[in-house]
């Protein structure tokens, strides 16, 4: 059985560093483009690190601003100051 | 990023203090009395404690990020208008999702937001109470916003004049409105497994997610852009639906077997449901993302095969008749289709044969069942208006007893068997769609034999009149603008000045 954990983001300038931050950090992580939105699936478990957001940002960011560009998305959710992650029990 | 400005609390500690810190157990008057609702449905609670809310939104934050969110959001609504975007999209045709969409879906926003401020009053505990008024209000700005985005077609096309009286009365949004009566009408848990779980975690993304990326490709900035900012909160409903899911079983084993069956109801309610919306992704929106069977694989064999792996730990079953729902994802879209064909001239929108272009399309996504069972009928259906003999299906169809979908669904193993289901209460005679709709009855008969279906009504004289064309006057149809077949419509022709002028230019 397949356990994907999913993570779907619009496909704008807000996103755009979050989307590569993803990359970055879960490069197991699969990007499937679509119009106007990007869904990246990966197995088990898939991490946004605010750190990495910021890198690549040049600013401060608040993980909550996921908020702001988040369609969907498929797992247990753990939030945190500095981190966001999806994840199935294994 | 070496200085940090630091914040005085950690998320959880800010999220705990502003939730559970703010409530209180009450003492001049029982809890019980104060909360009636929360223990009657059977579900056993030890601990309220225990609810882990994921998404630690505080009521500060929530404001902050709404807001931005509505800026957004106005910026491009105002701006489609002003820029006359409803040039912009592909085909006229594809307004008439837009017309299902605000007859059939945008009230259930409303729906949800009664719902969600009822149970956000009835939980004692703090956190599911804190989670649905938020939800509650992102469900009034959904409707809201839906309104706004789509008011701008309404200038121009038919149908979309007053959909929350036709949400009411017409016969094909009793469908909608039904699962959403059913829900409120149910206990608090049982509002959130229906709405939050089996709707909002493991359905709606077949509705928002590709729907709304197929708005994206057919140019309706307006739709992709109110149905993206809804769905920026949905994905915090989703939350809320899982977690009650697991909180209810975490705090009691003998939660699990209402759980499943409550589970079992409402994933099969949904499907029901979503069949309007698997009949928009394939035959309504002109440009294509993907089938409604390629949606079904992503969206429930693959993301819900994972949720209820994750769930078999706590002796949790995928929902009954899944295997079904799955099978009917060959053949569902089809079938609705075919059903609104026959009665278009009943319905506030328009239905048409799809082009060549589209029915080779759905011949290659649908490569065991399209060309065998629905292109010759489509192709017939075709050669019959191109002569001038539209058809249209003169008498009123007999509805499921539950999901009050005429009953023009077939028996999945047998595509040209049309099925149904009898059962016997009060010795009277019940008709349901589906086995899963008979369950349903069968465990609740006393509820759904008081169903409000539209065809025994309009017979019983309750809908303006005895002929067709008064009922649809009840609805507040406008004859022969909103009704009938898309080709020699108002929409057709006004859509082709358009493209002439264009040309001209």
């Amino acid at each position: 059985m397949s356990r994907v954990v999913s993570i779907t983001l619009q496909n704008n300038d807000d996103a755009r560093p979050i989307i590569e931050a993803i990359e970055k950090d879960n490069p197991e992580a699969t990007v499937n483009i679509y119009p106007g939105m990007v869904k990246i699936d990966c197995e088990g478990r898939l991490i946004i690190k605010q750190e990495t957001v910021e890198e690549l940002l040049g600013r401060e960011w608040d993980v909550q601003e996921l908020h702001l560009s988040i369609i969907s998305m498929g797992g247990n959710v753990d939030e945190e100051d500095d981190y966001f992650e999806l994840s199935w029990n294994l | 990023m070496a200085e940090k400005r630091k914040k005085k609390l950690g998320i959880k500690q800010r999220y705990s203090m502003l939730t559970r810190g703010l409530g209180w157990d009450t003492t001049y008057q029982d809890m019980d009395k104060v909360f009636p609702y929360d223990n009657y449905e059977g579900i056993i609670i030890h601990d309220w404690e225990g609810w882990e809310d994921p998404f630690r939104l505080t009521m500060d934050a929530y404001w902050k990020f709404q807001s931005e969110k509505e800026k957004k959001l106005y910026a491009v609504i105002d701006s489609f208008a002003q820029n006359n975007g409803h040039l912009g999209i592909t085909d006229a045709r594809y307004v008439n999702a837009l017309k299902l969409f605000l007859t059939g879906v945008s009230p259930l926003e409303y729906q949800a937001a009664r719902g969600f401020t009822h149970v956000g009053r009835q939980f004692r505990g703090v956190g599911p109470r804190v989670a649905c008024q938020m939800q509650a209000i992102d469900e009034l700005r959904h409707v809201q916003t839906q309104i706004h985005s789509m008011s701008h077609y309404n200038k121009y096309f038919d149908g979309l004049h007053s959909a929350p009286h036709m949400h009411d009365r017409v016969w094909y949004l009793s469908v909608p409105k039904s699962f959403f009566d059913d829900a409120r009408t149910a206990g608090p848990f049982e509002f959130l497994t229906s709405i939050s779980f089996a709707f909002e975690y493991v359905l709606t993304n077949l509705l928002f997610v590709p729907f709304m990326s197929g708005a994206a490709f057919n140019g309706d900035m307006a739709t992709v852009t109110f149905g993206f900012s809804a769905q920026s909160d949905e994905a915090r409903h989703m939350t809320l639906g899982l977690e009650v899911i697991k909180f209810m079983l975490e705090q009691d084993e003998r939660n699990i077997p209402i759980v499943q069956r409550w589970m079992d109801k409402w994933f099969w309610r949904g499907t029901r449901m979503l069949a309007l919306v698997a009949m928009m992704m394939d035959y309504m929106l002109p440009k294509r993302v993907m089938s409604w069977r390629e949606a079904w694989d992503i969206y429930f064999t693959e993301a819900g095969g994972a949720l209820f792996a994750d769930l078999a730990r706590y002796g949790i079953k995928p929902p009954k008749y899944a295997d079904i729902a799955t099978k009917e994802a060959e053949h569902i879209s089809h079938q609705a289709w075919h059903i609104f064909y026959n009665y278009t001239h009943a319905a506030a929108f328009h239905t048409w044969v799809p082009g060549k272009e589209e029915l080779d399309w759905l011949s290659e996504k649908y490569p065991t069942t399209f060309d065998k069972y629905y292109r010759p009928r489509l192709e017939y259906l075709d050669k019959e208006e191109k002569a001038g003999r539209r058809f249209y299906n003169d008498t009123l169809p007999m509805l499921c007893q539950v999901c009050q979908i005429p009953m023009g669904f077939t028996d999945m193993d047998d595509p040209t068997t049309i099925s149904f289901e009898v059962s016997e209460y009060n010795g009277d005679k019940y008709h349901t769609c589906s086995l899963g709709c008979k369950d349903i009855f069968d465990y609740e008969p006393a509820k759904y034999v008081q169903a409000w279906l539209p065809v025994h009504q309009i017979y019983q004289g309750n809908c303006g009149g005895a002929e067709v064309p008064d009922v649809l006057k009840w609805y507040n149809f406008n004859l022969g603008a909103d009704n009938l077949e898309y080709n020699g419509s108002p929409d057709q022709k006004l859509w082709d000045e358009w493209q002439a002028h264009r040309k001209k230019a």
